[in-house]
């Protein structure tokens, strides 16, 4: 499969309301990181949770944040940051 | 499994002779809807009561000495570590774990980076290794607290993490799943891997405390 994004590029979270078993939580959402890594290819959970069969796969990679980033009154240190991740069509390019 | 099944009830009182809490909140949806679907399933033969039986049990047998093996060969056996850290699910193998259909993510404590393991949507763990994670894992001021005031929470576990040290908080809300490979004491030199495993607890895997020296 065709990966938009390799280590080291910067991303943002898209920033949109989307109901039923969604992995990207509220708190990323619209939040700029940068790619640790690709993890790879999965189902979809958005329809794997309800039945379905999770086609097409999409690619899943692990994004790091800046606490300060994610939270504009961040009381640990400058470099604290968070890994979490995040399916390909939640990035946009930064 | 069905309380009506037990056919002789203790209300103030257990075998041990310790105080029991009685029971009696109405069941939550959830709980109605697992019990209609579990005795549908066991009617019409799909599964049956003992293989539900053995799954719980199997589950339960499971627990963090198992990742403490895996920490404690990590620590004496460079090779082994390295493929631990790049590859986890082939290094597990080794000790007949098999992550499928998630992937194990093992993340190091070193002098620079202390790191954390949350599911601040669910309670995802990693089962396979640790076992049952502990209640307060899967409570919401752990998971809320986690990723907003890690440092707070930390030093609330007694883990006070020095200023030059980074801390990195995992999320652990997909497909992967996250083990913290803490750092070897100081003056565990002489320890063999047996010994050395005895010394891992399970929340210094899940990355709130540190191994003391």
């Amino acid at each position: 499969m065709d990966r938009r994004f390799k280590p080291g590029d910067k991303v943002r979270v898209i920033q949109r309301s989307q109901p039923g078993h969604v992995r990207t939580p509220m708190y990323v959402r619209g939040k700029a990181g940068v790619i640790e890594r690709v993890v790879g290819s999965f189902p979809n959970p958005e329809t794997l949770a309800y039945g379905q069969s999770g086609l097409p796969y999409k690619i899943l990679y692990r994004v790091n944040f800046m606490q300060k980033e994610l939270w504009d009154d961040y009381e640990g240190k400058p470099d604290d940051s968070l890994e979490i991740e995040i399916y390909e069509h939640w990035l946009e390019a930064n | 499994m069905n309380e009506n099944t037990h056919d002789h009830t203790h209300a103030t009182h257990t075998h041990d002779g310790k105080p029991i809490q009685n029971d009696d909140r109405p069941p939550i949806e959830a709980e109605t809807l697992e019990t209609a679907v579990r005795e549908l399933l066991i009617d019409k033969g799909v599964i049956s009561a003992e293989e539900i039986h053995r799954e719980i049990e199997m589950k339960d047998g499971k627990g963090p000495e198992l990742g403490a093996k895996i920490v404690a060969r990590a620590w004496v056996d460079e090779e082994f570590k390295t493929r631990l850290l790049t590859d986890g699910d082939s290094a597990v193998l080794d000790f007949g774990i098999d992550m499928r259909p998630t992937e194990l993510c093992v993340v190091e404590n070193t002098d620079e980076v202390h790191n954390m393991v949350v599911c601040t949507l669910c309670s995802c763990y990693p089962r396979a290794i640790l076992g049952i994670p502990p209640a307060w894992y899967k409570r919401r001021d752990y998971r809320a607290r986690a990723v907003r005031e890690p440092r707070s929470i930390l030093s609330e576990f007694g883990t006070v993490i020095p200023e030059h040290k980074q801390v990195r908080v995992h999320d652990s809300n997909a497909d992967l799943r996250y083990l913290v490979l803490p750092q070897r004491p100081a003056g565990t030199e002489n320890l063999n891997e047996e010994e050395l495993a005895e010394l891992v607890s399970r929340d210094s895997m899940i990355g709130v405390s540190d191994i003391p020296s």
